[in-house]
């Protein structure tokens, strides 16, 4: 990986470019990010607590659910790693609404940093071969910045490699609230027409 | 009497997911429920997710929850195994009330798997995971489905329907 962006600046473009009525799920580091970044809006939804690797088919499923949303689910690359034949269940039920950010640091940030298995592991390729059609790699901010919003308004679904610079001493994210009465407000304001 | 063959236990297995009002039903075959999915796929009513493993079918039945729709999960008891994080943190983490009809491998008959060790962990497993589970060992009694899962969506709780199986 010859280039990795800042984290936080990815995610700033990713904010800039969402939307109205598209959801954002967020998970680990860029969970622990998007709240430190600013307000929630009623369609973020904070996966804290999480199960790994469980972001990207919980996307597919809100997806499925609600076909007219745009629904943007982030994953670490060793979250991805967890659960790969999500991207094969993503091409198979090929929903036009979904977008897969996979934030690829090498490494498992918020346990220490320790390196993921493989060097260099291309998921933009493995996107590619499990049958998803719009697969994007970004290494740069700038042509980030610049292709975000072609990139995301591609015919779903989606997936966008970004590769980011792991953040030293990162700890994990902590949880905005009690689990219940957040579900339910995010179902409230998933399902409103 | 004659046993019904899979595919009209399919049909009618896909009549009663609908009639309850699902919509999406998550699944990883076994040689049992495995047939049944013609049936769920050809049904207008329904959706049938097929997935790569059942840890990823708690987490799509979650999103698909979330997003208003009444999902259902049918896998095998061996992928009960499986789903460990994934059913915690959906199901308990998340208080989502997903209900499950899990399939239990060599219950009526161990003659592939002398002493398949699904008969040990099944039950303890279910009830480990504080799963509000019923066990169905008979095809006439498939109804108990609709039964157990209205009462569980009425108390917002998950539950589980196991259905006995035969030879793996």
């Amino acid at each position: 990986m010859s280039a990795r962006m800042p984290l936080r600046e990815t995610l700033e473009v990713l904010r800039a470019e969402r939307r109205a009525g598209d959801v954002v799920i967020t998970s680990m580091g860029s969970a622990r990010e998007w709240m430190a970044m600013g307000p929630l809006d009623p369609l973020d939804f904070v996966f804290v607590p999480s199960s790994m690797g469980e972001a990207v088919p919980l996307g597919l499923g809100m997806a499925l659910a609600q076909p007219t949303r745009r629904v943007i689910a982030c994953s670490g690359d060793g979250s991805l790693l967890m659960n790969l034949g999500s991207l094969v269940t993503i091409a198979s039920e090929a929903p036009e609404n979904l977008v897969v950010l996979i934030f690829a640091n090498g490494v498992y940030e918020v346990t220490g940093a320790q390196p993921i298995p493989g060097r260099d592991v291309d998921f933009a390729t493995m996107a590619r071969a499990s049958g998803i059609g719009s697969v994007f790699r970004f290494s740069d901010i700038a042509a980030w910045t610049v292709g975000a919003r072609t990139a995301l308004g591609e015919r779903g679904p989606i997936c966008i490699v970004l590769d980011v610079a792991p953040l030293p001493d990162a700890v994990g994210p902590r949880s905005p609230g009690p689990t219940l009465a957040r579900a339910a407000a995010f179902a409230a304001a998933l399902q409103q027409r | 009497m004659t046993e019904p063959s899979a595919a009209d236990t399919g049909r009618a297995i896909a009549d009663l997911f609908a009639a309850m009002g699902i919509t999406h039903v998550i699944s990883v075959p076994d040689s049992t429920i495995g047939p049944w999915h013609a049936a769920l796929d050809a049904h207008p009513s329904l959706r049938l997710v097929r997935v790569c493993r059942e840890g990823e079918a708690w987490a799509v039945a979650g999103g698909l929850h979330l997003g208003g729709a009444r999902p259902l999960l049918l896998i095998q008891c061996t992928g009960l195994f499986e789903s460990g994080d994934s059913l915690r943190n959906i199901v308990h983490d998340w208080k989502l009330p997903i209900f499950s009809v899990i399939g239990y491998r060599s219950y009526l008959n161990q003659s592939t798997l002398p002493g398949d060790t699904c008969l040990v962990f099944t039950e303890p497993v279910l009830s480990a995971w504080q799963i509000d589970w019923k066990l169905v060992t008979d095809t006439v009694d498939y109804g108990e489905i609709r039964t157990h899962y209205e009462r569980c969506r009425a108390a917002g709780i998950a539950g589980a329907i196991v259905v006995a199986e035969g030879r793996a």
